[in-house]
């Protein structure tokens, strides 16, 4: 490590905000994930300016810079694989312009998803992206992975909600894409950097769309002897016009697990449980609350309640939230996959998924966006079992295939970052994947925004110690979906 | 002091974290510096980095854990279930004994267990201040510099001390229960009119309550401050003290006592003689709220016009999950108008002595803590502990306002008697 670097990143952002001991540098190493990567330097920027500073230095001196928001991510995206700088945006938590009669604010990468929502409550608007990390994770990470979370099924995802963006380029340079309107002329590079995940440019402010809170919601819970009945009623439902706000699966496993910390009510002898929100104006959610009611029924649901209240709403949905805690919990350890396949092909993907779960007598539990076929098997087991960790990265590796091959995708919202970068491979030709780079050379990035993301490499990120695979057992790429 | 062993809290509790990170806004320091060694997460991942020998125990790597505030807020709502009291209590118990902790902490460590834990010096002490403070000693030293903020946040002693033992209240009307009060060491010294004030509650509510002249410090400082060994001697003299007694309720007024005395039983785990006595001493604590809303508590009839918002003592709603019973206790006083302020159940910065030892932190804390309060336009700021008590006093003080800084059982008592708020 050139002392100079650090020097000169001090003169560009001051002392303070420029960290070099190895303690200090240490919690910089990890994100979400099993992946550890430890950066040379990290910087914590407060302005636009300052980041161009700092990845001006980084350029001087040749030395990559992964950026960083809260450090919540699931693909191992904020990971600096080769070393470099870890320029980390928390700092900059401003939210620069709230416009309620525009329905729009412009915030700068650091402030926390739900900060803006809340921001925006008085008004009755809200941000729509609601990844279940929402009170922790940063807008600035929500870009870079495009994020998403229960109600993407009816919003979409973080790049439906971003109309502009300030950034910096490898340059050092800062450029506007998009603006405060929609209809920008041109090639949309906004929503180009939006799923980046820090591989083009270094986002400094986002112009986010605000949408008005429906005036009516209901959540229903219909719940079923048979995970097959419960996956067959997402396509009915579906196909019989209504489009929920959310439609989550809950299997048996997840629920046997909840139920003793969460008390959510779910029948001992359930299969499976979906959670079902429809919003809108009030007649209007009331013909698709019955309706939901009839498909599911008529799928086969023993039971269905229907919560009005927020009270009653908060209710059915504390199980479906309080999962993963309560799975981690469980086991000593569990590894969370994040898959995607096609709505109607749900019944089959989770059959081979308990299939190949049961030959690898690996217990697993399914909670899991299933409006938009968005799966998160949860893979349980005991680290501490020779062998265990490295027969459940093959069981895993083995159901993204089962994804993949059902035409689905190897992930719907958590990003590839450096996890799943060698799965790219599956989906996309040499050709394919040769345009994406020319993409990454245009913005001349190259490898020096966030190397080793995406792309698939034989390299490993950073250093691996054993001590550390031993924890892929105990921790799970994946926290909480 | 036994003899050095090496800094390695336990691996079983340190697994427990998978890092996610949903902590880390709920965490008073990482939102103040927005730095991921200032967080839960990055604490224990230095905790566990040092246990594993891969970063030496510096005095830098140290003072991370030093700037934590041990407000478990990060434990409350850590989805899956990180101890994480304990093992910032173990990882600085080790930092002591391995050698590798300051000479700072071990003057802490001395102070408190050669005066805290100590009542008559701990008097002595008290007296000196009292003294101070009527001859405007600490005024002056609030202007000097290094002694400058310790003084201007020393309680101000308020009332004669309580040094009642034995039967110190009788239950009027029927006899509903027998229970035993912790005075415990600062809080008769500083705050004798809340211990007065939670005795007359009781009575009315009928309880018989005695005050054990055995008893002493609960521990609680000691075992945050890596003092385990005098945490589990003052436990042990707790347990002897009150289960001699044989009450049918331990109640205690200071939220960061009861959270201590309810964790005895893990204290103590190791002690094979003191251990089921430790778990059926912790069984039978009670936080005064939790235990008056249990009764239930006689509804007040006298009228307090006064506008009221609640600070969360740490200890008390995240340690001990209970932030809807004061809460009850103070909607139950007619004519209170109770004003929540943004963050009720974040730290005011007092936590135990960190006050004195992390005084820069401490004071941002207060400060924001006093806006969010001011901002409510409340008259009295109503807290569960007596750190929390000290700490708001010297913050509006600070922020000359004109809010009093009151107990919630002070306002019940007020409410249910002729004395005034």
């Amino acid at each position: 490590m050139a002392a100079s670097l650090i020097k000169d990143l001090q003169s560009a952002i001051g002392v303070k905000y420029v960290l070099h001991a190895p303690e200090d540098l240490l919690v910089y190493e990890y994100d979400a994930t099993i992946e550890r990567g430890l950066p040379e330097a990290v910087v914590l920027p407060e302005t636009t300016e300052e980041v161009a500073a700092a990845v001006r230095v980084a350029k001087r001196h040749g030395v990559p810079v992964t950026a960083r928001g809260a450090g919540t991510g699931l693909s191992g995206g904020a990971i600096p694989c080769e070393g470099g700088i870890v320029l980390v945006t928390a700092r900059m938590d401003r939210i620069l312009k709230l416009d309620p009669a525009n329905r729009l604010a412009v915030v700068q990468p650091g402030v926390i998803n739900l900060d803006v929502s809340r921001a925006a409550a008085p008004h009755g608007l809200y941000f729509a992206p609601d990844p279940s990390s929402q009170k922790a994770c940063s807008i600035g990470g929500n870009v870079a992975q495009n994020a998403g979370g229960p109600h993407t099924l009816r919003y979409g995802s973080t790049v439906n909600h971003v109309l502009g963006l300030e950034i910096v380029t490898p340059d050092g340079d800062i450029v506007t894409l998009g603006g405060e309107t929609l209809g920008v002329p041109g090639y949309d590079l906004t929503g180009l950097v939006v799923g980046s995940e820090g591989t083009l440019a270094i986002v400094t402010a986002v112009v986010v769309r605000l949408l008005p809170r429906a005036p009516a919601t209901i959540t229903l819970l219909a719940v079923f002897d048979e995970v097959r009945e419960a996956s067959e009623a997402v396509s009915a439902i579906i196909a019989a016009g209504v489009l929920p706000a959310a439609l989550e699966m809950i299997d048996d496993k997840t629920m046997q697990a909840v139920e003793p910390f969460v008390n959510a009510g779910y029948p001992p002898d359930a299969g499976a449980a979906l959670l079902i929100e429809v919003e809108g104006l009030e007649e209007e959610t009331s013909e698709q609350a019955e309706a939901v009611r009839a498909t599911c029924e008529a799928s086969g649901a023993r039971e269905i309640r229907i919560g009005m209240s927020p009270e009653e709403r908060e209710k059915l949905w504390a199980g479906r939230k309080g999962a993963l805690g309560a799975l981690g919990r469980l086991a000593p350890s569990y590894y969370i996959l994040d898959g995607v396949v096609p709505r109607t092909r749900l019944p089959d993907v989770l059959s081979g998924i308990y299939e190949a779960c049961e030959r690898y007598d690996i217990p697993v539990a399914n909670v899991f966006h299933a409006g938009d076929g968005n799966l998160h098997p949860n893979l349980m087991f005991d680290d501490r079992v020779p062998g265990a960790s490295e027969r459940v990265l093959e069981l895993g590796e083995e159901i993204m295939r089962l994804c993949v091959d059902a035409g689905g995708s190897i992930t719907g919202e958590h990003g590839v970052g450096s996890e799943k970068r060698n799965y790219m491979s599956w989906i996309f030709s040499d050709d394919d994947l040769t345009v994406m780079a020319r993409v990454k050379s245009a913005f001349g990035a190259d490898e020096r925004f966030n190397p080793g993301k995406i792309f698939p490499t034989s390299k490993g990120c950073g250093e691996v110690s054993s001590r550390m695979k031993a924890a892929i057992a105990r921790i799970g790429p994946d926290a909480y979906v | 002091m036994t003899d050095p062993r090496p800094f390695a809290p336990t691996d079983e509790d340190l697994s427990q974290c998978v890092r996610c990170g949903l902590c880390l806004e709920h965490c008073p320091t990482y939102v103040e510096t927005r730095l991921e060694t200032e967080s839960p997460r990055g604490r224990l991942y230095l905790i566990q980095a040092i246990s594993d020998g891969v970063i030496e125990p510096t005095p830098n790597a140290l003072d991370h854990l030093d700037s934590c505030l041990q407000c478990r807020n990060c434990e409350a709502v850590c989805p899956s279930g990180v101890p994480y009291g304990r093992i910032m209590e173990q990882a600085r118990s080790d930092a002591m004994e391995s050698g590798a902790a300051p000479l700072s902490w071990r003057l802490r460590a001395l102070f408190l267990r050669e005066v805290i834990a100590r009542p008559g010096r701990l008097r002595f002490f008290a007296t000196v201040l009292r003294a101070s403070g009527r001859v405007g000693l600490l005024s002056v030293a609030q202007r000097l510099p290094f002694v400058g903020t310790s003084a201007a946040l020393a309680p101000r002693m308020r009332g004669r001390p309580f040094t009642d033992t034995g039967l110190i209240a009788r239950p009027q009307g029927a006899e509903r229960a027998r229970v035993s009060m912790l005075s415990g060491c600062i809080m008769p010294l500083a705050y004798g009119d809340v211990h007065r004030a939670t005795a007359r509650v009781l009575a009315h509510n009928g309880c018989a309550v005695s005050s054990p002249a055995a008893q002493g410090c609960c521990g609680a400082l000691h075992a945050h401050n890596g003092d385990l060994e005098t945490a589990r001697a003052l436990a042990r003299r707790n347990i002897d003290a009150f289960l001699e007694e044989a009450p049918d309720a331990i109640v205690v007024n200071s939220a960061g006592c009861a959270a201590a005395m309810k964790e005895y039983g893990d204290l103590l785990a190791g002690d094979a003689e003191y251990r089921d006595r430790a778990q059926q001493m912790s069984a039978l604590v009670r936080d005064v709220h939790e235990y008056l809303v249990g009764l239930p508590f006689d509804a007040p009839t006298k009228t307090l016009d006064i506008t009221v918002t609640y600070q969360d003592s740490c200890h008390l709603a995240h340690a001990q999950g209970i932030s809807a019973a004061p809460r009850e206790v103070l909607k139950a006083i007619l004519g209170l108008h109770l004003v929540e302020m943004e963050n009720p159940d974040r730290c005011c910065g007092a936590a135990g002595v960190y006050s004195f030892t992390q005084a820069e932190m401490s004071m941002r804390l207060l400060d924001e803590k006093m806006l969010d309060a001011q901002n409510t336009g409340a008259d009295v700021i109503a807290t569960a502990n007596p750190g929390c008590l000290a700490q708001l006093e010297a913050g509006v003080r600070r922020a000359g306002g004109s809010a009093r800084v009151r107990h919630v059982i002070e306002l019940l008592d007020c409410a249910y008697g002729p004395s005034g708020v």
